[in-house]
């Protein structure tokens, strides 16, 4: 048990922009530093004087040995973020919530299916695996974006494709793009999918996650060997505010990631 | 001050307790005062009665009761000269506990670093005197929200831990009333540091006073009472039973949790949605509701920030939102969220119902919307063979 | 050996303040910020604000009504009522970068708007001797009828806080914290007992947008709304409400038909006013 404190002070080590409206931004401790993350877990950045957002962390050991986040600017906050340079200061808390059980898919084919920026979450996962491939069965990472301009860590994706099997598609088509077009659920068919030994880490847009949960299903793998990463508003990530409600669960503390034999009838309730 | 069941169980078993009259109720205030508390009670304002700071036991609302319907309260003058025979008020214990308006933490941008204050003013030892058994279950529900979990408000344990509880068993329900059908009264339950019960007849004006921690008895010890007689004991044991009687309200009979988990698509939200101003006073009054909101605010420097956590509402359209619109948009899905969060998942969350039958939303809705009887017209819909649909994926 | 220039001097934004169709109240409000006053003009330059200076921009030069701009932040006070303000907002909005609206006349039509309702012309004749000599449209409207508004401040007249936090959120980059919901969310965080449970006392803080601080109903007054509607009210059972409260049909009617009456959320009222009520709430 601890106590909510405020955040510590965080310094940016380095920025890198992803896409037109994306960042990644990657923090250093200032003094005082953060308990480790770990996969899917998430951290509330606070830009000074504006406000705070719960964001996963992209990467659990930048460039600089710091803690990576990936941000898209789509409001006061996130715009506040991105517009961060090295040197400048956060405020920054955490872990909260659960991570992406990396236990459970040991001796498991790997699958990994991200809409968008939902990437970020899952690419922590990607170097987990990576890292310790001898502990797990083969990797599979479906990536699926709306635009080819929307793909976020493109050289880094096209670098796993060595170690595992990359699948990248989108919904539009731009000129110069040779790839797939569709949305990602499509990517499902060009796997040879052993649905009884595999584990899934999914995360997108709601509607996107519901989908791939669904389709995985009809391919037979267990709703409890999937897992997605939801998003609700949070002010305080310490189970107190109440606002990141979804049905029983409290998603800053129960999630952001949960089974999908949890969470399958709840997302199945309009407004819930 | 004992802050959970188990110190309340490893205290000594309270005795047959004392008999005090209204000049033993006169010199607790002056007691608690002296010990340094600030005490919190009961006593007339506004219309109606409100928990404020007292400075004597003149304040407490003496010969005040209170009639209570869905979306009404009127004061109404007691014959009896009773004091604590009046049920729930528009504020409940958690305006002092988890107040509406707390400065969380400052930051200072001081040569480009940002410098974190954390604000935790030390509170005030406040004595809650005349706290309702609902009540006293409301704040255990909320020791639980706030410092059960694996994070702990600091502000809220330091308000808390310091508080003094003074039970009142209640022997005058409300027409809203039915905290018999939540568990949480008439009688009081642990967790009171003194209780007394009130008793007025032909024998006077008199309160049965038992301990239920080492400070509520050292504070006991010095009031002037005597030994309680069996007849003021039967007396008042009397009062409670027959209170639970007469509760205005009941819940239906079934487990709500499941009614709640079951009903989410019931047309019967649809007909509260018509009825429901989302103005979010339920929310606000409720004595167990907890949600707060943040605001960030700068000062016109532009060096200086602080970040301020006020009281909030599932009502409010904005309380859901996400970057692309609210999850609960319709008013529907805001009612259903209040209701069911109080009565069903409050269990999967926290551990126990987030209702104690105080019948305060009840009562403060301004249009008299009834939590009992949207339950009860829920538990119509599922014995009416209706209900057995599958939502379909939107 | 460093020497300290002391703290890093940042560009001052500019300030325009500007006035339509309206009593200059909101404006005053930022005179009236007198505490305040000095530390906003230390961190933005007032270019623009006939109320307080005749002079205009760094070089102080006799201002005119449509100003010569740019300006970082335009305040912008009451409705368009005539061929000429129509213009002139399009010029303000051209020069601002960043366009504000403050109280009920920029941000629903003001008390002006009543006559969307009515005919101008009988208006005229009733006010004025010679009527030909005037000038007005058939209708009065809010600002962002016209042009695009970065953000709306209701009132009548606004709140200073709420003014000063719209200012200090656009130095500092956020959002500003204004809420949408209703007075009863400020009625309850003040400890208000609530005057229609415990009175009987007609109220529309159910339906009003909160930021007055819930003031009136402090002082045992029913709330009339002078802040709008919140966001998505539920006008047919407030209204059913009002009129188990005592109100007549009329007198609904007239207690939404003031400051906001031509806010599009009260358009249904006289329809819902003149609705049979079903018996009392539960």
């Amino acid at each position: 048990m601890s106590t909510v404190t405020p955040p510590l002070p965080y310094r940016v080590a380095g920025t890198w922009d992803e896409t037109g409206d994306t960042r990644s931004i990657e923090l250093v401790p200032a003094g005082r530093r953060l308990p480790p993350f770990a996969p899917g877990q998430f951290a509330m950045l606070y830009a000074f004087g504006v406000g705070e957002v719960p964001i996963s962390a992209s990467a659990l050991k930048g460039r600089h040995g710091g803690l990576v986040h990936t941000v898209r600017a789509v409001g006061a906050v996130s715009a506040a973020l991105c517009r961060l340079r090295p040197g400048d200061s956060v405020g920054l808390s955490g872990p909260y919530g659960t991570g992406w059980d990396l236990d459970a898919a040991v001796g498991h084919d790997v699958l990994i299916v991200a809409g968008g920026i939902g990437l970020a979450p899952l690419r922590p996962v990607v170097h987990a695996v990576l890292g310790r491939q001898a502990a797990y069965g083969p990797l599979a990472v479906l990536v699926g974006a709306r635009t080819p301009a929307d793909l976020v860590y493109r050289d880094e994706v096209e670098s796993w494709r060595g170690q595992a099997r990359v699948e990248v598609t989108v919904d539009r088509a731009a000129p110069g793009w040779q790839g797939a077009v569709g949305v990602v659920t499509t990517l499902l068919d060009r796997l040879e999918l052993r649905p009884e030994r595999t584990c899934a880490s999914v995360c997108g847009p709601e509607v996107m996650m519901r989908h791939t949960a669904r389709d995985l299903v009809a391919r037979g793998l267990a709703p409890h060997r999937i897992q997605v990463s939801l998003e609700r508003n949070m002010h305080c990530s310490t189970g107190h505010c109440g606002h990141c409600q979804l049905g029983p669960l409290l998603l800053c503390r129960d999630g952001p990631v949960v089974g999908y034999d949890r969470v399958a009838p709840l997302l199945l309730v309009r407004e819930l | 001050m004992s802050t959970d069941a188990e110190v309340h169980a490893s205290q000594p078993p309270a005795s047959d307790g004392l008999v005090m009259g209204k000049d033993g109720m006169a010199v607790l205030v002056d007691v608690l005062i002296r010990r340094g508390f600030t005490v919190v009670g009961p006593t007339v304002r506004d219309g109606a009665i409100v928990l404020a700071e007292l400075r004597s036991a003149d304040e407490l609302p003496y010969g005040w009761g209170v009639e209570l319907e869905a979306g009404r309260y009127r004061l109404r003058e007691r014959p009896d000269g009773a004091a604590f025979a009046n049920a729930a008020g528009p504020q409940s214990w958690k305006s002092f506990l988890h107040p509406a308006r707390v400065r969380e933490w400052s930051a200072d941008r001081v040569d480009g670093d940002l410098v974190f204050t954390a604000h935790q003013a030390t509170p005030p030892r406040y004595a809650f005197l005349g706290v309702r058994p609902c009540d006293l279950r409301a704040i255990a529900i909320q020791d639980r929200v706030l410092t059960g979990g694996a994070y702990r408000d600091p502000g809220y344990e330091g308000r808390r831990s310091g508080a003094l509880l003074i039970v009142v068993e209640c022997t005058e329900p409300g027409a809203t009333c039915f905290c018999v059908s939540m568990g949480t009264g008439p009688a009081a339950g642990p967790g009171y540091d003194l209780v007394m019960t009130e008793v007025v007849d032909e024998d006077g004006h008199r309160f049965w006073m038992r301990s239920g921690s080492e400070e509520g008895a050292e504070i006991l010890a010095e009031l002037p009472a005597r030994p309680a007689d069996p007849a003021t004991q039967e007396t008042a044991r009397a009062g409670v039973t027959a209170a639970a009687d007469r509760m205005g309200r009941t819940m239906p009979e079934a487990d709500l949790r499941e009614l709640m988990a079951g009903t989410l698509d019931a047309p019967r939200w649809d007909d509260v949605a018509g009825r429901c101003l989302t103005c979010g006073n339920c929310t606000m009054v409720c004595p167990t509701c907890f949600c707060t909101t943040t605001e960030d605010v700068t000062d016109l420097t532009g060096d200086h920030a602080e970040r301020w956590r006020l009281w909030d509402s599932c009502f409010d359209l904005d309380f859901s939102q996400l970057h692309g619109g609210p999850v609960r948009a319709s008013s529907r899905s805001r009612y259903r969220q209040w209701m069911t969060h109080k009565l069903g998942t409050w269990y999967d969350q926290f551990g126990s119902s987030g209702c104690v039958g105080c019948g305060r939303c009840i009562v403060w809705c301004p249009v008299g919307i009834d939590i009992t009887e949207e339950a009860a017209a829920l538990h119509d819909w599922t014995q009416s063979g209706t209900s057995a649909s599958t939502p379909e994926p939107p | 050996m460093v020497t300290d220039l002391g703290p890093v001097i940042r560009t001052r934004p500019t300030l325009a303040v500007w006035k339509f169709a309206s009593c200059d109240g909101c404006q005053l409000t930022l005179l009236d910020c007198e505490d305040e006053l000095l530390g906003v003009t230390g961190r933005v330059r007032i270019d623009h604000f006939l109320e307080m200076s005749p002079a205009e921009g760094a070089d102080r030069e006799r201002a005119r009504l449509d100003g010569r701009g740019p300006y970082d932040l335009s305040l912008v006070e009451g409705s368009i009522t005539t061929v000429e303000d129509a213009e002139r907002i399009q010029h303000v909005r051209r020069i601002s970068r960043y366009l504000v609206t403050i109280g009920a006349c920029a941000t629903a039509g003001g008390i002006q708007a009543l006559r969307n309702f009515a005919d101008v012309d009988d208006f005229l004749a009733a006010v004025y001797a010679r009527p030909e000599y005037i000038a007005t449209l058939e209708t009065s409207t809010p600002i962002s009828a016209h042009v695009p508004v970065d953000f709306e401040l209701r009132g009548c007249p606004i709140d200073g806080r709420q003014l000063l936090e719209v200012i200090t959120a656009y130095l500092a980059g956020r959002r500003p914290q204004i809420s949408n919901h209703s007075v009863c969310f400020e009625c309850k965080r003040r400890g208000t007992t609530c005057i229609t449970v415990a009175h009987g006392t007609p109220c529309l803080g159910p339906v009003t947008h909160a930021g007055c601080g819930a003031i009136c109903p402090a002082y045992g007054r029913g709330c009339y709304g002078c802040f709008g509607p919140s966001s998505k009210p539920n006008l047919r059972s407030m209204i059913a409400q009002l009129r188990h409260d005592g109100m007549s049909e009329r007198d609904v009617q007239r207690v939404f038909r003031t400051f906001n009456a031509a806010s599009p959320e009260y358009a249904p009222v006289p329809d819902l006013a003149a609705e049979e009520r079903q018996g009392p709430p539960a």
